[in-house]
Protein backbone atom coordinates (compact mmCIF):
# COMPACT_ATOMS: atom_id res chain seq x y z
CA UNK A 1 0.00 0.00 0.00
CA UNK A 2 1.65 3.22 -1.11
CA UNK A 3 2.04 5.68 1.99
CA UNK A 4 -0.76 8.50 2.13
CA UNK A 5 0.78 11.63 1.29
CA UNK A 6 0.62 15.12 3.26
CA UNK A 7 -2.51 16.89 2.89
CA UNK A 8 -2.28 18.79 -0.35
CA UNK A 9 -4.35 22.21 -0.65
CA UNK A 10 -6.66 22.87 -3.77
CA UNK A 11 -6.35 26.37 -4.63
CA UNK A 12 -10.11 28.39 -5.26
CA UNK A 13 -10.51 31.33 -7.88
CA UNK A 14 -10.15 33.24 -5.04
CA UNK A 15 -7.27 31.73 -3.09
CA UNK A 16 -4.99 31.32 -6.75
CA UNK A 17 -2.96 34.24 -6.04
CA UNK A 18 -1.37 32.85 -3.17
CA UNK A 19 -0.24 29.31 -4.10
CA UNK A 20 1.10 31.29 -7.62
CA UNK A 21 2.86 33.41 -5.18
CA UNK A 22 4.47 31.14 -2.96
CA UNK A 23 5.15 28.70 -6.39
CA UNK A 24 7.02 32.34 -7.50
CA UNK A 25 8.74 32.43 -3.91
CA UNK A 26 6.14 35.45 -2.77
CA UNK A 27 4.33 35.44 0.17
CA UNK A 28 1.50 37.50 -0.89
CA UNK A 29 -0.95 39.13 1.28
CA UNK A 30 -4.21 41.76 0.61
CA UNK A 31 -4.26 45.38 1.53
CA UNK A 32 -7.64 47.13 1.59
CA UNK A 33 -7.74 50.17 -0.84
CA UNK A 34 -10.22 52.06 1.54
CA UNK A 35 -9.12 51.13 5.24
CA UNK A 36 -5.38 50.03 4.68
CA UNK A 37 -6.10 46.58 6.34
CA UNK A 38 -3.93 43.92 5.55
CA UNK A 39 -5.02 40.50 6.15
CA UNK A 40 -5.47 36.76 5.51
CA UNK A 41 -6.58 34.11 4.19
CA UNK A 42 -7.49 35.29 0.90
CA UNK A 43 -10.64 36.52 -0.19
CA UNK A 44 -11.92 39.41 -2.77
CA UNK A 45 -13.01 41.81 0.27
CA UNK A 46 -11.98 43.15 3.03
CA UNK A 47 -13.24 41.89 6.08
CA UNK A 48 -12.76 44.93 8.49
CA UNK A 49 -14.63 47.52 6.01
CA UNK A 50 -16.46 45.26 3.89
CA UNK A 51 -14.53 46.92 0.44
CA UNK A 52 -14.38 45.93 -2.74
CA UNK A 53 -11.08 47.31 -3.83
CA UNK A 54 -8.15 45.36 -2.49
CA UNK A 55 -4.57 44.58 -3.83
CA UNK A 56 -2.81 41.79 -4.07
CA UNK A 57 1.30 42.59 -2.96
CA UNK A 58 4.15 40.62 -1.84
CA UNK A 59 4.88 40.63 2.40
CA UNK A 60 8.42 40.79 3.87
CA UNK A 61 8.32 36.86 5.04
CA UNK A 62 9.61 38.35 8.38
CA UNK A 63 7.87 36.81 11.15
CA UNK A 64 7.73 35.62 14.86
CA UNK A 65 7.08 32.39 16.28
CA UNK A 66 3.38 32.92 18.00
CA UNK A 67 2.33 29.47 19.29
CA UNK A 68 2.32 25.99 18.77
CA UNK A 69 2.11 22.08 19.60
CA UNK A 70 4.61 19.51 19.27
CA UNK A 71 2.30 16.36 17.64
CA UNK A 72 4.03 13.51 19.00
CA UNK A 73 0.77 11.00 18.20
CA UNK A 74 -0.66 10.21 15.68
CA UNK A 75 1.34 12.06 12.93
CA UNK A 76 -0.32 13.54 10.13
CA UNK A 77 -0.09 11.38 6.83
CA UNK A 78 3.59 12.89 5.30
CA UNK A 79 4.92 13.70 8.70
CA UNK A 80 7.37 12.04 11.14
CA UNK A 81 6.58 13.03 15.01
CA UNK A 82 7.40 14.81 16.89
CA UNK A 83 7.29 17.88 14.78
CA UNK A 84 5.89 21.59 15.54
CA UNK A 85 2.89 22.98 14.37
CA UNK A 86 2.92 26.67 14.55
CA UNK A 87 1.26 30.09 13.90
CA UNK A 88 3.17 32.41 13.33
CA UNK A 89 2.63 36.39 13.39
CA UNK A 90 3.83 38.27 9.72
CA UNK A 91 5.37 41.69 10.67
CA UNK A 92 2.61 42.88 8.52
CA UNK A 93 -0.04 42.07 11.01
CA UNK A 94 -1.67 38.72 9.82
CA UNK A 95 -0.83 35.20 11.41
CA UNK A 96 -0.86 31.76 9.64
CA UNK A 97 -0.17 28.25 10.84
CA UNK A 98 2.69 26.84 9.09
CA UNK A 99 5.69 24.68 10.10
CA UNK A 100 8.96 25.21 11.16
CA UNK A 101 11.85 24.05 9.84
CA UNK A 102 15.98 24.12 10.15
CA UNK A 103 15.32 24.10 13.73
CA UNK A 104 15.22 20.94 16.30
CA UNK A 105 11.69 20.67 17.10
CA UNK A 106 11.73 20.84 21.42
CA UNK A 107 10.74 23.31 23.83
CA UNK A 108 14.17 24.18 24.21
CA UNK A 109 15.00 25.49 20.29
CA UNK A 110 10.60 26.71 19.55
CA UNK A 111 11.45 29.43 21.46
CA UNK A 112 7.90 32.32 21.73
CA UNK A 113 8.54 35.41 19.98
CA UNK A 114 12.01 34.20 17.92
CA UNK A 115 12.30 35.79 14.87
CA UNK A 116 11.58 33.92 11.84
CA UNK A 117 11.81 34.57 7.72
CA UNK A 118 9.72 32.50 5.43
CA UNK A 119 10.98 30.05 3.20
CA UNK A 120 9.16 27.38 0.60
CA UNK A 121 9.02 24.16 0.16
CA UNK A 122 7.42 22.44 -2.52
CA UNK A 123 5.18 19.67 -3.30
CA UNK A 124 4.50 19.12 -6.43
CA UNK A 125 4.49 21.06 -10.04
CA UNK A 126 1.07 22.83 -8.63
CA UNK A 127 1.93 23.57 -5.18
CA UNK A 128 4.40 24.79 -2.85
CA UNK A 129 4.27 25.49 0.42
CA UNK A 130 4.86 28.69 3.03
CA UNK A 131 6.97 27.25 5.92
CA UNK A 132 9.21 29.56 7.92
CA UNK A 133 13.01 29.22 9.83
CA UNK A 134 14.51 30.35 12.17
CA UNK A 135 15.90 34.12 10.51
CA UNK A 136 19.33 34.99 10.65
CA UNK A 137 21.64 37.21 11.99
CA UNK B 1 -33.02 38.31 38.18
CA UNK B 2 -35.63 38.08 35.81
CA UNK B 3 -38.70 35.97 35.86
CA UNK B 4 -38.06 32.58 34.13
CA UNK B 5 -40.04 32.05 31.29
CA UNK B 6 -38.71 28.46 30.25
CA UNK B 7 -37.59 25.29 32.17
CA UNK B 8 -35.91 22.05 31.66
CA UNK B 9 -38.35 19.47 32.33
CA UNK B 10 -36.72 16.40 31.35
CA UNK B 11 -33.14 15.30 31.31
CA UNK B 12 -31.47 12.57 30.72
CA UNK B 13 -28.55 10.47 29.49
CA UNK B 14 -27.95 6.96 27.27
CA UNK B 15 -28.57 4.09 29.85
CA UNK B 16 -25.11 3.08 29.30
CA UNK B 17 -22.00 5.41 28.82
CA UNK B 18 -18.63 4.52 27.53
CA UNK B 19 -17.99 2.02 25.17
CA UNK B 20 -21.56 0.96 23.34
CA UNK B 21 -20.91 -1.60 20.53
CA UNK B 22 -24.08 -2.68 20.02
CA UNK B 23 -26.27 0.54 19.17
CA UNK B 24 -25.60 3.14 16.31
CA UNK B 25 -25.19 6.94 16.74
CA UNK B 26 -28.70 7.45 15.75
CA UNK B 27 -29.92 4.93 18.16
CA UNK B 28 -28.20 6.68 21.29
CA UNK B 29 -29.97 9.56 20.19
CA UNK B 30 -33.37 7.54 20.74
CA UNK B 31 -31.83 6.22 23.75
CA UNK B 32 -31.27 9.45 25.55
CA UNK B 33 -34.67 10.89 23.87
CA UNK B 34 -36.78 8.13 24.87
CA UNK B 35 -35.24 8.33 28.55
CA UNK B 36 -35.91 11.82 28.84
CA UNK B 37 -39.27 11.45 27.86
CA UNK B 38 -39.65 8.97 30.66
CA UNK B 39 -37.96 11.34 32.93
CA UNK B 40 -40.41 14.31 32.44
CA UNK B 41 -43.89 11.33 31.86
CA UNK B 42 -44.73 12.91 28.80
CA UNK B 43 -45.13 10.41 25.02
CA UNK B 44 -43.50 11.60 22.03
CA UNK B 45 -46.66 13.29 20.57
CA UNK B 46 -46.36 15.57 23.26
CA UNK B 47 -43.26 16.93 21.37
CA UNK B 48 -43.60 20.03 18.85
CA UNK B 49 -40.23 21.12 18.44
CA UNK B 50 -36.64 19.70 17.82
CA UNK B 51 -33.11 20.55 17.59
CA UNK B 52 -29.97 18.57 17.44
CA UNK B 53 -26.61 18.93 15.95
CA UNK B 54 -23.96 16.51 13.47
CA UNK B 55 -26.88 14.48 12.63
CA UNK B 56 -29.97 16.71 10.94
CA UNK B 57 -33.24 16.90 12.57
CA UNK B 58 -35.40 15.72 10.06
CA UNK B 59 -33.23 12.41 10.35
CA UNK B 60 -33.83 12.47 14.30
CA UNK B 61 -37.55 13.75 13.44
CA UNK B 62 -38.34 10.82 11.39
CA UNK B 63 -36.57 8.02 13.47
CA UNK B 64 -38.20 9.19 16.41
CA UNK B 65 -41.67 9.65 14.75
CA UNK B 66 -42.02 12.75 15.71
CA UNK B 67 -43.85 15.89 13.53
CA UNK B 68 -41.72 19.18 14.78
CA UNK B 69 -43.28 22.46 14.32
CA UNK B 70 -40.44 24.01 15.46
CA UNK B 71 -36.82 22.86 14.32
CA UNK B 72 -33.19 23.76 15.24
CA UNK B 73 -29.99 22.03 13.54
CA UNK B 74 -27.36 24.42 14.55
CA UNK B 75 -24.30 22.43 14.47
CA UNK B 76 -21.44 24.68 15.60
CA UNK B 77 -19.44 21.91 17.69
CA UNK B 78 -19.88 20.50 21.32
CA UNK B 79 -21.73 23.90 22.60
CA UNK B 80 -24.50 23.44 20.06
CA UNK B 81 -26.83 21.96 22.69
CA UNK B 82 -25.97 25.37 24.71
CA UNK B 83 -27.04 27.03 21.33
CA UNK B 84 -30.28 25.35 21.26
CA UNK B 85 -31.35 25.80 24.40
CA UNK B 86 -30.91 29.21 24.00
CA UNK B 87 -33.27 29.23 20.74
CA UNK B 88 -35.78 27.25 22.16
CA UNK B 89 -36.27 29.09 24.73
CA UNK B 90 -36.92 31.96 22.64
CA UNK B 91 -38.89 29.88 20.65
CA UNK B 92 -41.34 28.09 23.51
CA UNK B 93 -41.34 32.31 25.21
CA UNK B 94 -42.44 33.41 21.67
CA UNK B 95 -45.11 30.66 21.09
CA UNK B 96 -43.55 29.14 18.61
CA UNK B 97 -43.68 26.07 20.19
CA UNK B 98 -44.41 24.40 22.84
CA UNK B 99 -42.32 21.55 24.11
CA UNK B 100 -39.12 21.42 22.80
CA UNK B 101 -36.97 17.86 22.82
CA UNK B 102 -33.03 18.31 22.08
CA UNK B 103 -30.83 15.37 21.34
CA UNK B 104 -27.25 14.55 21.34
CA UNK B 105 -25.25 11.34 20.38
CA UNK B 106 -22.32 10.42 19.36
CA UNK B 107 -20.90 7.12 18.31
CA UNK B 108 -17.59 8.68 19.38
CA UNK B 109 -15.62 5.58 20.15
CA UNK B 110 -17.36 2.77 18.41
CA UNK B 111 -18.06 4.82 15.10
CA UNK B 112 -21.30 2.99 14.49
CA UNK B 113 -23.39 4.81 11.69
CA UNK B 114 -20.97 7.98 12.18
CA UNK B 115 -20.50 9.87 9.24
CA UNK B 116 -16.49 10.42 9.10
CA UNK B 117 -15.06 13.77 9.45
CA UNK B 118 -13.45 15.31 6.77
CA UNK B 119 -11.81 18.26 6.20
CA UNK B 120 -12.00 19.56 1.83
CA UNK B 121 -8.62 20.21 0.39
CA UNK B 122 -10.69 23.52 -1.52
CA UNK B 123 -11.97 24.62 2.18
CA UNK B 124 -9.77 27.37 3.98
CA UNK B 125 -8.94 25.13 6.53
CA UNK B 126 -8.08 22.07 3.57
CA UNK B 127 -5.39 25.09 1.97
CA UNK B 128 -4.21 26.86 4.96
CA UNK B 129 -4.26 24.28 8.17
CA UNK B 130 -4.11 20.66 7.17
CA UNK B 131 -1.17 21.03 4.99
CA UNK B 132 1.30 21.82 8.01
CA UNK B 133 0.85 18.47 10.06
CA UNK B 134 -3.15 19.01 11.93
CA UNK B 135 -4.74 15.44 12.36
CA UNK B 136 -7.27 15.72 14.58
CA UNK B 137 -8.53 18.27 17.86
CA UNK B 138 -5.60 17.16 19.97
CA UNK B 139 -2.99 19.09 17.34
CA UNK B 140 -5.12 21.51 17.00
CA UNK B 141 -7.18 22.97 20.07
CA UNK B 142 -3.67 23.28 22.32
CA UNK B 143 -2.07 25.77 19.49
CA UNK B 144 -3.33 28.57 21.76
CA UNK B 145 -2.00 27.49 25.07
CA UNK B 146 1.53 28.09 25.21
CA UNK B 147 1.19 32.06 24.63
CA UNK B 148 -1.72 32.26 27.18
CA UNK B 149 0.65 30.61 29.54
CA UNK B 150 4.13 32.85 28.56
CA UNK B 151 1.18 36.18 28.62
CA UNK B 152 -0.01 35.28 32.00
CA UNK B 153 2.75 33.37 33.67
CA UNK B 154 0.40 30.12 34.19
CA UNK B 155 2.76 27.43 35.15
CA UNK B 156 2.52 23.49 33.32
CA UNK B 157 1.77 22.26 36.65
CA UNK B 158 -0.93 24.25 37.17
CA UNK B 159 -2.32 22.86 33.75
CA UNK B 160 -2.15 19.69 35.08
CA UNK B 161 -4.10 20.23 38.31
CA UNK B 162 -7.08 20.97 35.82
CA UNK B 163 -6.92 17.22 35.44
CA UNK B 164 -6.17 16.45 39.02
CA UNK B 165 -9.06 18.04 40.66
CA UNK B 166 -11.92 16.59 38.14
CA UNK B 167 -10.57 13.24 38.68
CA UNK B 168 -11.53 14.08 42.59
CA UNK B 169 -14.71 14.77 41.01
CA UNK B 170 -15.37 11.83 38.80
CA UNK B 171 -14.26 9.64 41.97
CA UNK B 172 -17.82 10.72 42.99
CA UNK B 173 -19.59 9.79 40.32
CA UNK B 174 -20.58 6.31 39.59
CA UNK B 175 -20.87 6.93 35.79
CA UNK B 176 -17.44 8.26 34.98
CA UNK B 177 -15.26 6.26 33.08
CA UNK B 178 -11.92 7.35 34.68
CA UNK B 179 -11.93 7.23 38.93
CA UNK B 180 -8.66 6.40 40.10
CA UNK B 181 -6.87 9.57 41.84
CA UNK B 182 -4.10 11.13 39.94
CA UNK B 183 -1.64 13.39 41.17
CA UNK B 184 0.49 16.59 39.36
CA UNK B 185 3.55 13.65 38.54
CA UNK B 186 1.12 11.52 37.47
CA UNK B 187 -0.30 14.13 34.90
CA UNK B 188 2.99 15.40 33.78
CA UNK B 189 4.59 12.17 32.80
CA UNK B 190 1.72 10.87 30.89
CA UNK B 191 2.31 10.22 27.71
CA UNK B 192 3.20 13.19 25.63
CA UNK B 193 -0.11 13.94 23.00
CA UNK B 194 0.94 17.32 21.61
CA UNK B 195 3.22 19.36 24.18
CA UNK B 196 2.74 20.93 26.07
CA UNK B 197 -0.64 18.71 26.78
CA UNK B 198 -0.01 15.36 27.84
CA UNK B 199 -2.76 12.09 27.66
CA UNK B 200 -4.30 12.98 31.25
CA UNK B 201 -4.95 16.71 29.59
CA UNK B 202 -7.00 15.24 26.73
CA UNK B 203 -10.42 14.20 27.08
CA UNK B 204 -11.72 11.13 26.98
CA UNK B 205 -13.27 9.34 23.40
CA UNK B 206 -16.48 7.51 24.23
CA UNK B 207 -19.93 6.69 23.11
CA UNK B 208 -23.11 8.09 24.67
CA UNK B 209 -25.99 10.65 24.60
CA UNK B 210 -28.29 12.40 26.34
CA UNK B 211 -31.33 14.66 25.49
CA UNK B 212 -33.47 17.84 27.04
CA UNK B 213 -36.85 18.28 26.85
CA UNK B 214 -37.75 21.94 27.87
CA UNK B 215 -40.98 24.11 28.14
CA UNK B 216 -42.82 27.04 29.37
CA UNK B 217 -41.96 28.10 33.33
CA UNK B 218 -45.93 28.42 33.80
CA UNK B 219 -46.34 24.29 32.67
CA UNK B 220 -42.94 23.05 34.22
CA UNK B 221 -44.38 22.46 37.75
CA UNK B 222 -46.39 20.30 36.64
CA UNK B 223 -44.13 17.44 35.53
CA UNK B 224 -42.22 14.99 37.95
CA UNK B 225 -39.33 16.80 38.39
CA UNK B 226 -38.33 20.14 40.14
CA UNK B 227 -38.10 22.66 37.17
CA UNK B 228 -34.67 23.42 35.94
CA UNK B 229 -35.14 27.48 35.27
CA UNK B 230 -33.35 29.23 31.96
CA UNK B 231 -32.48 32.17 33.44
CA UNK B 232 -30.09 33.71 30.40
CA UNK B 233 -28.23 32.15 28.13
CA UNK B 234 -25.50 34.20 25.18
CA UNK B 235 -23.76 32.08 22.03
CA UNK B 236 -21.46 33.37 19.52
CA UNK B 237 -18.94 31.89 16.87
CA UNK B 238 -15.23 32.88 15.96
CA UNK B 239 -13.66 31.36 13.27
CA UNK B 240 -13.51 27.46 12.38
CA UNK B 241 -9.40 28.24 11.78
CA UNK B 242 -7.51 28.28 14.67
CA UNK B 243 -4.64 30.02 13.61
CA UNK B 244 -7.01 32.84 12.84
CA UNK B 245 -8.34 33.58 16.46
CA UNK B 246 -8.45 37.00 17.03
CA UNK B 247 -5.89 36.23 20.01
CA UNK B 248 -4.62 33.06 21.57
CA UNK B 249 -4.93 34.81 25.11
CA UNK B 250 -8.52 35.12 25.09
CA UNK B 251 -11.58 33.65 23.26
CA UNK B 252 -13.64 36.25 21.38
CA UNK B 253 -16.68 34.05 21.07
CA UNK B 254 -16.34 33.03 25.37
CA UNK B 255 -16.24 36.76 25.79
CA UNK B 256 -19.70 37.21 23.80
CA UNK B 257 -21.53 34.20 25.06
CA UNK B 258 -20.26 34.89 28.62
CA UNK B 259 -21.54 38.12 29.25
CA UNK B 260 -24.54 37.63 27.34
CA UNK B 261 -26.10 35.23 29.93
CA UNK B 262 -24.77 36.96 33.02
CA UNK B 263 -26.65 40.27 31.89
CA UNK B 264 -29.76 38.39 30.43
CA UNK B 265 -30.00 36.23 33.99
CA UNK B 266 -29.29 39.63 36.24
CA UNK B 267 -26.78 37.62 38.23
CA UNK B 268 -23.08 38.71 39.05
CA UNK B 269 -20.34 36.01 39.90
CA UNK B 270 -20.77 35.85 43.24
CA UNK B 271 -24.24 34.42 42.83
CA UNK B 272 -22.94 31.45 41.57
CA UNK B 273 -23.36 28.46 43.17
CA UNK B 274 -22.26 25.59 40.56
CA UNK B 275 -19.95 26.13 36.97
CA UNK B 276 -19.25 23.83 33.70
CA UNK B 277 -16.90 24.70 31.53
CA UNK B 278 -16.20 22.21 28.65
CA UNK B 279 -12.92 20.62 29.01
CA UNK B 280 -12.05 19.21 25.98
CA UNK B 281 -8.69 19.69 27.21
CA UNK B 282 -7.02 21.58 30.23
CA UNK B 283 -6.82 24.86 29.62
CA UNK B 284 -10.52 25.42 28.75
CA UNK B 285 -11.13 26.08 32.16
CA UNK B 286 -8.66 29.13 32.86
CA UNK B 287 -9.67 30.28 29.61
CA UNK B 288 -13.90 29.93 30.63
CA UNK B 289 -12.83 31.73 34.08
CA UNK B 290 -11.14 34.87 32.57
CA UNK B 291 -13.56 35.25 29.19
CA UNK B 292 -16.31 35.03 31.60
CA UNK B 293 -14.91 37.11 34.25
CA UNK B 294 -14.66 35.11 37.27
CA UNK B 295 -10.88 36.66 37.84
CA UNK B 296 -8.21 38.08 35.80
CA UNK B 297 -6.69 35.49 33.04
CA UNK B 298 -3.74 35.14 35.58
CA UNK B 299 -5.67 34.34 38.82
CA UNK B 300 -7.47 31.14 36.59
CA UNK B 301 -3.85 28.63 36.94
CA UNK B 302 -3.37 29.71 40.57
CA UNK B 303 -7.17 29.50 41.62
CA UNK B 304 -7.27 25.66 40.50
CA UNK B 305 -3.85 25.50 41.75
CA UNK B 306 -5.17 26.21 45.14
CA UNK B 307 -7.90 23.44 45.22
CA UNK B 308 -11.03 26.14 44.91
CA UNK B 309 -12.93 24.72 41.78
CA UNK B 310 -12.33 21.07 44.00
CA UNK B 311 -15.42 19.29 46.04
CA UNK B 312 -15.56 21.41 49.28
CA UNK B 313 -14.18 24.60 46.86
CA UNK B 314 -16.00 27.89 47.04
CA UNK B 315 -16.47 27.50 42.73
CA UNK B 316 -17.32 23.78 42.26
CA UNK B 317 -16.76 23.19 38.48
CA UNK B 318 -17.26 20.33 36.36
CA UNK B 319 -18.05 18.95 39.18
CA UNK B 320 -19.39 15.37 36.98
CA UNK B 321 -15.55 14.76 36.43
CA UNK B 322 -15.57 16.71 32.83
CA UNK B 323 -14.55 16.12 29.31
CA UNK B 324 -11.29 14.67 31.28
CA UNK B 325 -12.70 12.16 33.22
CA UNK B 326 -16.59 11.71 32.99
CA UNK B 327 -17.21 11.39 29.63
CA UNK B 328 -16.50 12.60 26.17
CA UNK B 329 -18.12 11.68 23.02
CA UNK B 330 -17.04 14.43 20.58
CA UNK B 331 -19.24 16.88 21.67
CA UNK B 332 -19.52 17.18 25.04
CA UNK B 333 -21.89 20.29 26.08
CA UNK B 334 -24.53 17.94 26.44
CA UNK B 335 -23.15 16.40 29.05
CA UNK B 336 -22.17 19.53 30.66
CA UNK B 337 -25.96 20.51 30.81
CA UNK B 338 -26.99 17.29 32.34
CA UNK B 339 -24.96 18.00 35.21
CA UNK B 340 -26.25 21.33 35.41
CA UNK B 341 -29.78 20.14 35.66
CA UNK B 342 -28.57 17.04 37.86
CA UNK B 343 -27.15 19.58 40.41
CA UNK B 344 -30.01 22.27 40.53
CA UNK B 345 -32.77 19.46 41.05
CA UNK B 346 -30.72 18.61 43.82
CA UNK B 347 -29.76 14.85 42.49
CA UNK B 348 -26.02 14.87 41.59
CA UNK B 349 -23.21 12.08 42.83
CA UNK B 350 -21.45 15.05 43.82
CA UNK B 351 -24.10 17.21 44.70
CA UNK B 352 -23.20 20.84 45.65
CA UNK B 353 -25.08 21.48 48.87
CA UNK B 354 -27.63 24.03 48.13
CA UNK B 355 -26.89 25.14 44.97
CA UNK B 356 -29.15 27.61 43.60
CA UNK B 357 -27.68 29.49 40.35
CA UNK B 358 -25.74 27.18 37.78
CA UNK B 359 -23.54 28.49 34.55
CA UNK B 360 -22.99 25.81 31.95
CA UNK B 361 -20.21 26.97 29.12
CA UNK B 362 -19.75 25.11 25.87
CA UNK B 363 -17.03 25.46 23.60
CA UNK B 364 -17.49 24.17 19.67
CA UNK B 365 -14.60 23.49 16.93
CA UNK B 366 -11.23 24.99 18.37
CA UNK B 367 -12.51 27.54 20.39
CA UNK B 368 -14.77 28.05 17.04
CA UNK B 369 -17.72 28.89 18.75
CA UNK B 370 -19.23 29.30 22.26
CA UNK B 371 -22.56 29.15 24.21
CA UNK B 372 -23.44 29.89 27.95
CA UNK B 373 -26.19 28.79 29.80
CA UNK B 374 -27.08 30.06 33.47
CA UNK B 375 -29.85 27.90 35.05
CA UNK B 376 -31.62 28.35 38.66
CA UNK B 377 -34.02 26.20 40.40
CA UNK B 378 -36.04 28.91 41.69
CA UNK B 379 -38.82 30.57 40.51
Amino acid sequence: MAELARARPKPTPETQHFWDGTKAGELRLQRCDGCAHIYFPPRPFCPHCGGRAVSIFSASGRASLYSYVINHRPAAPGFAAPYAIAVVELEEGPRMMSNIIDCPQTPEALQLDMKLEVAFERLDDAITLPVFRPAKG
Amino acid sequence: MRKPQVAVVGAAETTRLGIIPDMSQIQLHADAALNALADAGLKLSDIDGIATAVETPQQIAHYLGITPRWVDGTSVGGCSFMLHVRHAAAAIAAGLCSTVLITHAESGKSMIGKLPRSIPADSLQGQFEAPFGVVGPPSMFPIPVLRFMKTFGITHEQLAMVAVVQREWAAKNPRAMMKEPISVDDVLNSRMIAYPFRLLQCCLVTDGGGALILTSAERAKNFPHKPVYVLGAGESVETPMVSQMESFNSSRAFRVAGPAAFAEAGISHSDVDHLMIYDAFAHLPLYGLGDLGFMPYEDTGPFIAAGHTRPGGKLPLNTNGGGLSYMHSGMYGMYALQESVRQMRGIAPAQVPNARISVCHGVGGMFAASGTVIFGNQD
